[in-house]
């Protein structure tokens, strides 16, 4: 919401730059490892960067440092003004889903920071990202300024610039190798501690180095290798390509059954392989599919069908699988 | 049954459609295309249903049900009970 209290009869505008100092980069080692998410903000409201006249363009972003450090550091000997809508410290994209960055907040900041009175154009560049949220009609319609959908990468902005047409590569969302790397710390911090709480429980309970190994090794291949490995998974669906990748994982152990427990009879041993190969892959498949909102990519509707086909078979191996090891050690 | 991204919401109605060609700048996977004056439909299963396109088609003739496709945040709103999955990541 627009606090009311600044709006003067003097406009207010911050200044910033498109150098990013050392503690920028260290905000942006903090947020990437998912250290207190949400509070990576920066204040909503208007900010000059160079030396901007009534004619200079304006650029909207989202208060997210990341998003607003992006497109400064983009924007490298330019002048203009940068609209910083009040996202509650969530990237462009994500708050366009929950319309914070939306038409209505759009155009509250327009009016709230009197931005008619500081430049005499009528246009608004937003990110494409921007889209979901924001309806151009409605913005021209509330406070006269056109909106203008920018690329969909700040990267991309000295060149967009040249021309104010973007060009289908700078329209296109990509998953890149870099971007999924960027993404693993994060998801990996939030299921490290649960992680190795588990390998403990099941070290004492399963009383075995070889167990507590596997539910880190189950952590590693769906946190890093599922992140990286992504696109050359075979199927389409995220939790068919973490069945695949998990029952990879699962295979060493289950055949090192064989070798630690070679007084064991047939059956037994054979349990204990079918727990490791049912247990593993359920909870792989499942952190998998987890990964749908990380990725850029997957629908609604389809996430809805992956989950009402898979859940169901997950739980159940899941619950087969840890029986089977539980049992086993108890049933000699 | 290995994919699951086979259907979605997306419909067009090309009858309805002015050649403004904002769905063509905001889709983020290239879903249309411009054929001179009107907007194709020519890459209907990359759809993710963000709903960028409906919600800058000032003629509706585009509809689709937009919402996150995050497993996360359906499965979290299932267990509170909420009809809305809504993102609650950062």
């Amino acid at each position: 919401m627009i606090n009311l209290g600044t709006i003067t009869t003097q406009p207010k505008i911050s200044l910033t730059t498109s150098q990013l100092s050392r503690a920028n980069c260290w905000d942006h080692i903090l947020a990437r490892l998912g250290y207190r998410r949400s509070e990576h903000r920066v204040e909503p409201g208007l900010y000059a960067i160079g030396k901007p006249t009534s004619d200079s363009q304006v650029f909207v972003t989202a208060n997210y440092s990341l998003s607003f450090d992006a497109l400064r550091s983009n924007l490298e000997g330019k002048d203009g003004y940068i609209l910083v809508l009040d996202t509650q410290g969530v990237n462009v994209w994500c708050a366009a889903g929950k319309k914070t960055f939306g038409t209505e907040e759009v155009v509250l900041r327009v009016i709230g920071t009197q931005l008619k009175k500081i430049v005499n154009h009528r246009v608004l560049i937003l990110p494409q990202l921007g889209a979901p949220g924001v309806a151009y009609q409605e913005v021209k319609k509330r406070t006269g300024f056109k909106v203008e959908f920018g690329p969909v990468r700040a990267a991309d902005l000295p060149e967009y610039l040249k021309t104010h047409q973007a060009t289908p590569d700078m329209r296109r969302v990509k998953f890149t190798v870099r971007d999924r790397l960027a993404l693993i710390p994060v998801d990996l911090f939030r299921l490290l501690l649960p992680g190795l709480l588990v390998a403990l429980v099941v070290y004492f309970l399963l009383g075995g180095l070889i167990p507590a190994l596997s539910v880190l090794a189950a952590l590693f291949s769906a946190g890093i290798l599922f992140p990286l490995l992504l696109p050359w998974l075979p199927t389409h669906n995220f939790s068919t390509k973490g069945y695949f990748l998990g029952f990879l994982t699962a295979l060493p152990f289950a055949l090192s059954v064989f070798s630690r427990h070679p007084d064991r009879s047939w059956y037994h041993q054979g349990a204990l392989g079918v727990g490791f190969l049912l247990a593993m892959p359920a909870v792989i498949a499942y952190i998998t599919l987890n990964f749908t909102g990380s990725s850029t990519f997957t629908s609604k509707t389809g996430v809805r069908r992956e989950m009402f086909a898979y859940l169901p078979f997950m739980a159940w191996t899941f619950a087969v699988g840890t029986i089977l090891l539980v049992t086993s050690v108890f049933i000699h | 049954m290995f994919d699951a991204y086979a259907v979605n919401t997306l419909a067009y109605e090309a009858d309805l459609c002015n050649g403004c060609a904002m769905c063509v700048a905001v889709c983020p996977h290239a879903v249309f295309e411009m054929n001179g004056r009107k907007a194709l439909l020519t890459r209907p299963l990359a759809c993710m249903e963000c709903g960028a396109c409906q919600l800058n088609c000032v003629t509706g003739a585009i509809k689709v049900e937009s919402g996150v496709g995050c497993a996360n945040a359906m499965i979290r709103a299932a267990l509170l009970g909420k009809p809305e999955a809504e993102c609650s990541c950062g």
